[in-house]
This record gives structure tokens, sequence and C-alpha cells, in this order.
């Protein structure tokens, strides 16, 4: 399904921002996409597979706070990070 | 090993001075990571080629860069630090930042530490390549009693700094927090004992409290062993035999008085170091006293402390110098060098007596480390 990422993640993605992964939840696709672009995973989910506090998913357009969320082979996944601070 | 090569870690990017051992005339390189809060960057001396940068791009997670080349290519770690995954009824803990970077004993030449923030001990055995929490550490029951709540910590978070070795024995280690206080293990990191008896906590009611101080910056002597400690109460020197820090700085000027980040000690002459006094009167200003800057340097162990000030700005300069951004060179003589969180870095070729300005206009400097590259 379709995956769209924030600029700061483009450095795993070859610098797209819109790429491909699979997954029944959003625990799935995220360990996909960790698979295709390692290390990504870390920077969207903590240690405690916590989505980390200035980070949001959306699925569909409908924010999702639980990794246990089911996915569909046509969702859109969109991953937006604040930019704060001066 | 060849040229001499800065690391400035800073809250916008990664920044790389270097020079001829000779010192006279610089470059500068970077920005690495340019936008991204590098609290800390290493040079390892035992190579020369291999450094590590601790990095946190924004709100996206704290991990680690690790380089070959002396700084000039990075690539992420495969495995960054990060505590373990907590059982379904617990709160487990996130590394926030990676605040610390320390290269092992020239015995274990893959082997490096990492202190995070919250309090978190961290080794990689494959030169930063994949990280494993320190358990005797990370899972030591006392361990919240030691580092206390969100009311014990600093602004910008708690962390765990200044991890340290015995030259005489690589399994002997030390750490400070911030808070928490100054603690060594003698089994590479499975038991840990707090190491405050005679350290001032005067934000905490008991006059010699165990533990729960504000270690600011702790340094082993690579020679004698000897411990010295600036932390938020004063400056302190410990001598291993023995198990009480004596307060050095009280020989301190009462008007300049011994609040401070940095500590840097000489590589060969175990009686030299260096601190750069901060003004820690009212609310904490933590800039330099009257707005002068001056580096103070004791020759006798911190039994007497000579001001420093010849080419620093002589009035208006209010800066701090934290307690990664000051560090020497072991070229002799001595080099000694300290950023500002205003950007500038200054450099003294002479173990202090005179200070030049070697750039200006960086963002905040978190960290300035020296090395000499392959």
């Amino acid at each position: 399904m379709k995956v769209l990422l924030p600029t700061p993640l483009v450095e795993y993605t070859a610098r797209r921002r819109e790429v491909e992964a699979q997954g029944a939840t959003l625990a799935d696709l995220l360990a996909d996409l960790d698979r295709r672009y390692p290390g990504i995973r870390f920077r969207i989910v903590d240690e405690q597979d916590e989505i980390r506090p200035h980070i949001k998913i959306f699925v569909n357009r409908a924010q999702e706070a639980s990794l246990a969320r089911p996915l569909a082979v046509r969702d859109e996944v969109l991953v937006v990070a604040a930019l704060s601070g001066g | 090993m060849g040229r001499l090569r800065i690391l400035v870690g800073s809250r916008k990017g990664l920044f790389a001075l270097e020079a001829d051992r000779g010192r006279r005339k610089w470059s500068m390189s970077g920005p690495h990571f340019l936008g991204q809060v590098v609290n800390h960057a290493v040079l390892d001396p035992r190579d020369g080629r291999t450094a590590l940068a601790a990095v946190r791009a924004g709100h996206l997670g704290p991990t680690v860069y690790r380089s070959e080349d002396g700084g000039r290519s990075w690539k992420e770690s495969a495995k960054p630090p990060a505590f373990d995954k907590a059982a379904s009824s617990e709160k487990g803990m996130s590394v926030s930042h990676v605040f610390w970077l320390t290269p092992g004993p020239a015995s274990e030449p893959r082997r490096w530490y990492a202190g995070t923030s919250p309090q978190g001990l961290f080794v990689s055995d494959d030169a930063g390549r994949t990280w494993r929490g320190v358990a005797g550490f990370n899972a030591h029951p006392q361990r919240l009693a030691w580092i206390g709540g969100l009311q014990d910590a600093p602004p910008d978070g708690a962390t765990l700094h200044s991890i340290q070795l015995d030259p005489a024995n690589p399994r002997h280690l030390y750490i400070g927090m911030s808070a928490g206080g100054a603690f060594e293990s003698f089994d590479d990191g499975a038991t840990w004992s707090p190491l405050n008896r005679g350290c001032a906590a005067d934000f905490l009611p008991d006059p010699d409290p165990e533990y729960g101080h504000d270690v600011h910056c702790l340094r082993v002597h690579p020679v004698s062993g000897d411990v010295y400690q600036q932390n938020h109460c004063g400056i302190y020197r410990l001598d291993r035999a023995a198990s009480r820090w004596e307060r050095i700085g009280r020989a301190m000027p009462r008007r300049i008085g011994d609040v401070g980040f940095p500590l840097v000690l000489h590589p060969r002459d175990p009686k030299s170091l260096w601190v750069f006094p901060m003004d820690g009167g009212t609310v904490w200003p933590r800039v330099p006293i009257d707005g002068k800057p001056a580096v103070y340097g004791s020759r006798d162990a911190g039994g007497s402390w000579r001001r420093l000030d010849q080419g620093l700005p002589r009035a208006q300069a209010w800066y701090t110098v934290k307690r990664q951004a000051m560090c020497g060179d072991g070229l002799d003589p001595l080099g000694l060098y300290f950023g500002t969180t205003g950007g500038e870095v200054w450099a003294s070729f002479d173990e202090g007596e005179r200070w030049h300005c070697l750039c200006l206009h960086l963002p905040h400097i978190y960290s300035v480390e020296a090395a000499l590259a392959d």
C-alpha cells in the first residue's frame, strides 16, 4: 500500500516521500518499512512500541494511535512529523 | 597519526576544525547533519579513524552515527541505544537522546560506551554498529531512587554522562549523572556503588547524602587514576587512596566561586587541570561572572588557581560553556579548546596562557572534542 512520509525521513528512502510497504496491521507495515529502509521505524516508534510524541500516523486521513490497527491493501498511510522550535 | 581534528557538536549540526600538529593554520568543514542536534561527537584516539556522533533529528528520536574516515562520511548505527521493551503491565523507558560517548580501553579497540537521557548506560563491542543496555545499571533495583523524579531533572532532560575508565583496570568504570551523582563499578558494569561522600548537594536536605547529586563533569586522570569533578555545587578531587571528595573549589577566588560545567585534565601531569567558572548566583545565570569570560587553571591539583583570560573578551560576553564543550588535544604543550553557546570556538596553544578565536557564528555548541586523525 501507499505510505507517505515527511521530509525528515526521506534520507532513509533515497529522498522519496511516497513509498510502498505491506502489512496486515500498522505494526506489520512499520516492520516492513524498516526491512526496506533500515532504521526508519525507530525514528517513528520508540523502544516501547509507542508512536513518538511529535509524530502522527493517519490511515485514510484518520489519526491512529494504536499500532494494532488493521490495514487493507488499498489503505493509504500518512506519517507526519512536527517541525518546531527555534 | 597526522593532523589534529576537532569535532564540534552543535544544536544544528556537526562541524570539524583541522590543523597540522603545529596548530598554525586551521580549516573548517561541515556541516554534517545540518539541522539536527549533535550532543556529542568523538574521534577515537585509539585509531584516529573511527568517530561516533550522538544525533537527534528534531522530534524523530535518537540515534548514533558512525564514521570510519575521521568524520568525513557517516552511517547510522544498525541498532542505536534503546532500553529493553517493558512487560505489558509496566511502563517502559524510552531514550530521548544519546548524550555522551566514550571510547573503551585500548585492550578492547572496538568497545564504546554511551550515556543517555533519561539516565541509561549502553555499550557497543563493534565500534558503534550495534548497542546493548548495561543491565547492571539500567535494570538496577535502586536506579529510580538514585536518579529521582522529574523535579530532579535539568530543563533539557536528565542525563548519564562522564563515562570514565580507570587507567589501571578497564573493568573499573565511573559515571556521572545529572541528577543522581557519581557512581563506580568494579566489574565492567555488573554492579554499581554511589561515590559521593564529601560532595555537597545543597538542593537536598541531607548535608551529606549518599546519592542524588548533580555531577556536571567527572574526569579520571589517565596516569594517576585520581578523579576530579565539577558539579552543581563546586569543584572536587578524589584521590583514589581515599573515599571522600575534597572540595578543591574552595581555593577559587570567592568572587568567582566554583560553579561551572566542564573540567579538563592535563593528560600527562596529574596535578594540572582547567575549569570555566559560571555565575551560579540567584537564578543561576550560567554565564561568565560579570560577563568577563575566563578559564581558571591549577598546577597543584586544585590547591590554588590562576585566572587565564588573555585574548578572551574583556566585557559583555554572556555565553555558557557546556560540559562536553571544553577539551585538550594531547599535544605538548597541551592545546585547550572550548566552544560557547554563542557559536564561538576558542583555543589556547600554551596551556591556557593566551586564547585565540578559531571560529565564530556556529550554532549553539554542545561539544568540542579533539584527537589526532590517522
